[in-house]
């Protein structure tokens, strides 16, 4: 019978990524509720010393996969690798981390298990012994609870900065196993020849503890200045509407909503946004919100925890000042 | 450089949802239906790819009779012909058995690309791209935002933008490419196009014209199973900062944040 929860770590130039751990501490939920033991793959290159680690959060075992041509990540390689992995000890529950890596993999991996696969899931929970998870679907406008049928491992994705993190157990170190694989050139189609550093050095949107946005009643892309003071500040990354990447005042990838960027910081600033439905697609699912808008009857009010109506200009640069006052 | 491109229609973004009486599905009585966002990128990629290599743009989509109108969109945006599959048996299936219908309707075909969208703005599952990949035995290359095909028409290199960075890419052909947004623009049909479309061929076909088996497709086959569609947690009501001046409301939201909130 299928036995044990399993997740897929992540890892980036031999650093562990936090939405591992994030997946970790879910598993090791999960795997209380049922009573079964935890394992984590984590494929790489020269990445076994990262694994024992991975104990202090809830891993039972790391099944370690090491190989030259598993760094960096390729869709190819990792699915190859894992489908060997789960078809050899029949987990019953596989979790990856909703990121754009564990998208990619997850997806192909379900399609080589022929199995269901729920991705960018918010809550996780064990019902009948069985792995039941509920997602956001129509961006956000409703929610679905699925499980899965005649499809096993039961596989799932988690958004992103929702699972929360255990606080690590020094005590506690996980056994550390070599993985035996195949991996067979041939397979592997793609190939990363070049990676390009993001300029700004700011924490990525969907990683972003903080976020402050600025929408189209920032009016002109010089006016960002107030909004990254604020962001330097508290330490937030800057996010933005669609209609302000439309004006070209911000690139693609600070995009938040429906086809931007879905986060769930534990806080959100929208500044200078109406807080259209596709905008919140993107940034309902964060833990406090404040709306900073002129226009009192602006959607993002029904949304914000806080709610100031006001020209930005005058209260983006007097909050923060405001803020150094507790810092 | 023949290219396919996969597209669904998805209720219009502006939509309000609303849960039918089973629990389990939405109601689609007042939903106007668009060409998925992610596959207009896709079409658009396809067309501009055709333009500059030469060669044929085919469309296909599954979905009820209605896809036919997105269909027709993309023959006025440019593409050359249309398939549709469309079968009752269709109804309530999963992603894995929908791509199992396109992958058995494309595979024939003499192709070097083909694009689906990063996911449909409906279940936002985005796994038709790579389950059709890996029907086909050939590489995925998902959430695309830049895509250069090689001069001899063997090879492809495209940027894929992940946390912080950007991965450049590159795979031989034939390959699947997710369209994310930052792609493209995609292109309004103009009248001649419009015109024109009405004469490209658009084939449809059934379950049974693609030799499958439609035991293996619906509600019945799901293997991600629906247990119940619920509206969205209501947030507790928020709270309209108060003061007389800009300048007092930033001080009230200061010390809100810091002591009510904490997350200072
Ligand atoms: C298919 C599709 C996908 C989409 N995807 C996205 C998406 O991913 N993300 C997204 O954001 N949008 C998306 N949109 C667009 C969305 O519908 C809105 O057009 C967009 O979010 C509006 O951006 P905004 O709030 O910045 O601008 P507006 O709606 O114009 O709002 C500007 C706001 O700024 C306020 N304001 C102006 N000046 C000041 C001032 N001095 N001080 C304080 N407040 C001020 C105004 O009161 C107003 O509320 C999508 C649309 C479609 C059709």
């Amino acid at each position: 019978m299928a036995q044990g929860v399993w997740t897929i770590a992540e890892q980036r130039d031999g650093e562990i990524r936090k939405i591992t751990y994030e997946i970790v501490s879910e598993g090791r939920r999960l795997a209380d509720a049922l009573g079964q033991e935890v394992t984590v793959i984590l494929l790489g290159s020269n990445i076994k010393e990262k694994a024992a680690e991975l104990g202090q959060y809830g891993a039972d075992k790391v099944l370690v996969a090491d190989d030259s041509r598993l760094e960096p990540y390729t869709t190819d390689a990792y699915v190859s690798v894992i489908s060997e992995l789960v078809k050899a000890n029949d987990p019953q529950i596989l979790i990856l981390g909703g990121s754009v890596q564990g998208k990619d993999l997850a997806a192909r991996l379900a399609a080589r298990l022929d199995v269901g696969m729920a991705q960018d899931c918010t809550v996780f929970a064990i019902e009948d012994g069985n792995l039941v998870a509920t997602r956001p679907i129509y961006a956000g406008k409703a929610y679905a609870k699925v499980t899965f049928e005649n499809s096993l491992p039961q596989m799932a994705a988690a958004r992103p900065k929702v699972m929360s993190i255990n606080e690590p157990d020094v005590s506690r170190s996980a056994e550390v196993i070599d993985a035996s694989f195949t991996l067979d050139d041939g397979d592997l189609k793609t190939k990363v020849v070049d990676v390009a550093k993001d300029e700004s050095g700011k924490v990525d949107l969907t990683e972003a503890d903080k976020i402050v946005s600025g929408g189209r009643g920032m009016k002109d892309p010089e006016n960002y200045k107030i909004l990254e003071e604020l962001a330097d500040l508290i330490g937030a990354s800057v996010g933005a509407s669609r209609a302000a990447v439309d004006a070209g005042w911000r690139p693609h990838s600070d995009q938040v909503g429906q086809t931007g960027k879905v986060v769930s910081p534990n806080l959100y600033v929208a500044c200078g946004i109406s807080g259209a439905i596709q905008h919140l697609a993107g940034m309902s699912t964060s833990k406090v919100i404040v709306a900073i808008n002129k226009d009192e009857d602006a959607p993002i009010f029904q949304k914000a925890d806080y709610g100031v109506v006001a020209d930005l200009f005058d209260v983006v640069p007097a909050l923060t000042e405001e803020i150094k006052k507790y810092l | 450089m023949n290219i396919i491109v996969c597209l669904k229609q998805v209720p219009d973004t502006e939509s309000q949802i609303k849960i039918g009486s089973d629990g389990k599905s939405i109601v689609t009585d007042d939903i106007k239906w668009i060409m998925n966002p992610y596959d207009e990128f896709g079409v658009e990629e396809a067309l501009r790819l055709k333009e500059k290599h030469g060669g044929e743009v085919t469309v296909v989509g599954l979905g009820p009779k209605r896809v036919t109108e997105s269909l027709r969109t993309a023959l006025a945006m440019g593409a050359d012909k249309g398939i549709l599959i469309s079968d009752e048996a269709l109804d309530g299936s999963d992603s894995l058995a929908n791509a199992k219908a396109i992958a058995e309707a494309v595979k024939d075909l003499d192709y070097d690309l083909i694009f689906t969208g990063q996911r449909g703005m409906d279940d936002d599952l985005g796994l038709v791209g790579a389950t059709i990949a890996e029907l086909l035995g050939i590489p995925q290359l998902s959430l695309i935002n830049k895509v250069e095909v090689a001069e001899d028409g063997k090879s492809v290199k495209v940027d894929r933008p992940i946390e912080g960075e950007t991965l450049i890419i590159e795979s031989t052909l034939p390959a699947l490419i997710t369209a994310q947004k930052g792609l493209n623009e995609p292109r309004y049909a103009s009248l001649p196009g419009i015109m024109k479309a009405k004469k490209k061929p658009l084939e449809e076909k059934t379950l049974a014209d693609l030799g499958l088996d439609s035991a293996e497709f619906g509600e019945g086959a799901r293997k991600l199973k629906i247990l119940e569609l619920t509206s969205p947690p209501d947030r507790a009501a928020g709270k309209i900062v108060e003061g007389e001046t800009p300048q007092e409301k930033a001080a009230e939201l200061a010390k809100l944040l810091h002591d009510e909130a904490k997350v200072l």
